[in-house]
């Protein structure tokens, strides 16, 4: 049994609409990833990829139609429907058997090419029940919003404030699909597309073939001089109907709990150097970092506040810009752990946080309201 | 909006027939008799609405079947203001979730029956917490908008 399993290269290409498909697009990010772990195609055993159907431009079943983009041609090969980081926890399981010593995960999106986001997620909903009442992942997220604010006394302004910070951080990073130097008023004054949410706390929809080149410790320490070690993940996932659920008190804290336990982390606020969370709507950044103990309950709207989090911060949080700045829907969660690696390595180019990283953390989520999370522990 | 390469414009349209099953045939069947049906678990003694044929919690048959109240408390609110496709009516419509008495979990429909035109009045009127009844439409088709939104009392 492989003991630990690291990351050796990761890439993927950028969130905005570009004229190249699909095809192309899988294809030539998942070269990139082999060219810079020194692999041929053939060197890699095992390919884990994350996709979905309804985001998958109307193409074939969806993996059926990609398995030579990801050079997993003659080869084995699986997918994971929904939340690409769970793809990296399946990558991860695959070493950890000893069975193999490399694994290649691909999350692929092409979000430009689909319907808006909510004609997709309204998918999500059952056709006998919510389908009918128009229950999209933007409605959810409203409920949510506004139970957190009244609950806590968080403002919209404090809300706001993620998306000024993240959508600011994505200035520099080249990948990312929506930034800006927005000020508080002009986030609350954007579209109030469904009240208490404005159209700039919404993820837009975005591109994203985002890969990580995975290896066994030996294997690992072979291909590359720095590579990141997968140290905990964990997930959790609550019930269908948002009806059944406490919104303020969902499953993020048990697959926190599950990674930091893997991970040896007590106290993760001092012990986690840095944060990519997903967070598809502004305020969920908040809730998020108290789920994760980065925070306690109810005062990250102090968080935010302070500036800890701001990429210059003790805790940066987002400083790649977040899914605000970039949702390739599926592979964003993995996208966090690409971007935590990249920030641990200290290649994340003009993103680069000023403080040391050796501990961070990836964090996705997938279905309305933060069904389910998965969380990963990434170190040297 | 053309494109400024060359792109194929496509849709899937496929056809499928769902079954609704025992527990929510029935469920939807009192909707066309302005009933909204809950069922109880016989182990934790939850009422959950829709009616469910097992708990998911306790993982154990339902028992009990349970006509539940059409009043409740307003627990969370969205004020939509944008068209999506699907959308359940003309915007801006309210969505809500709704504890109805004597209910451990909320429902989900609109809240309506008074001018939703000036949200700054909407917010006025729509506070989590106040009491709700449900309106029913006149022409019922076991359908889950046989309800026509609940109304604020």
């Amino acid at each position: 049994m492989s003991k630990r399993v690291g990351i050796v290269a990761v890439a993927q290409n950028a969130g905005a609409e570009s004229k190249d498909n699909f095809y192309d697009q899988a294809y030539r990010v998942t070269k990139e990833v082999l060219d810079k772990a020194g692999l041929t195609r053939d060197d890699v055993e095992t390919i884990i990829s994350a996709s979905s159907d309804i985001y998958h431009g109307g193409i074939s079943c969806a993996n059926a139609y990609y398995w030579e983009t990801t050079g997993a041609f003659m080869k084995n090969g699986s997918r994971q429907d929904g939340e690409s980081l769970f793809a990296l926890f399946y990558g991860a399981m695959r070493i950890m058997t000893g069975r193999y010593d490399t694994a290649l995960v691909i999350g692929l999106c092409k979000g430009s090419e689909n319907p808006p986001n909510d004609t997709c997620t309204l998918m999500y909903s059952d056709p006998f029940y919510l389908r009918n009442v128009g229950l999209t992942e933007t409605m959810a997220a409203a409920f949510q919003m506004r139970a957190y604010m009244e609950k806590y006394g968080i403002t919209e302004e404090q809300c706001a404030k993620v998306a000024v910070k993240n959508l600011g951080n994505a200035l520099g990073n080249p990948y990312a699909h929506r930034k800006g130097r927005y000020t508080v008023e002009e986030v609350l004054q954007s579209p109030r597309i469904s009240d208490p949410l404005t159209e700039l706390q919404c993820a837009p929809q975005s591109e994203g073939m985002v890969a990580a080149l995975l290896a066994s410790e030996e294997k690992a320490k072979k291909l590359s001089r720095k590579p990141v070690w997968i140290k905990g993940f964990g997930s959790s996932i609550d019930a269908y109907d948002i009806g059944d659920r406490d919104l303020l008190d969902g499953q993020l804290k048990n697959a926190a709990a599950r990674a930091y336990r893997m991970a040896g982390i007590k106290e993760p606020a001092k012990e986690i150097d840095l944060a990519e969370i997903s967070e598809p709507y502004a305020f969920q950044e908040l809730m998020w970092c108290e789920d994760l103990g980065l925070c306690r309950a109810g005062e990250a709207g102090k968080l935010i506040d302070s500036g800890k989090t701001e990429r210059t911060g003790e805790l940066p949080v987002n400083p790649s810009g977040g899914v605000l700045a970039n949702n390739p829907y599926v592979s964003r969660g993995l996208q966090r752990a690409v971007e935590a690696y990249l920030q641990i390595t200290g290649q994340a180019g003009e993103r680069q946080v000023e403080k040391k990283v050796k501990t961070a953390l990836a964090h996705g989520t997938h279905g309305f309201a933060g069904q389910c999370h998965a969380v990963a522990i990434l170190g040297l | 909006m053309t494109k400024e390469y060359k792109t194929i414009k496509t849709e899937l349209r496929l056809p499928y027939e769902l079954a609704y099953g025992a527990t929510w045939t029935r469920f939807f069947e009192g909707m066309k008799e302005k009933k909204i049906y809950g069922t109880k678990c016989p182990k934790c003694g939850r009422v959950l609405v829709p009616a469910r044929s097992f708990c998911p919690r306790c993982f154990v048959d339902m028992g009990e079947w349970i006509e539940v109240s059409q009043e409740g408390k307003l627990v969370a609110w969205c004020y939509t203001n944008y068209r999506y496709f699907g959308m359940p009516t003309e915007p801006p419509f309210i969505g809500a979730q709704i504890n109805l008495d004597g209910t451990d979990v909320n429902f989900l429909h609109l809240i309506g029956g008074f001018d939703l035109s000036n949200f700054d009045e909407v917010r006025k009127i729509v506070k989590n917490g106040m009491k709700v009844r449900a309106e029913w439409k006149d022409d019922r088709n076991a359908h889950i908008m046989d309800i026509r939104y609940f109304k604020p009392l």
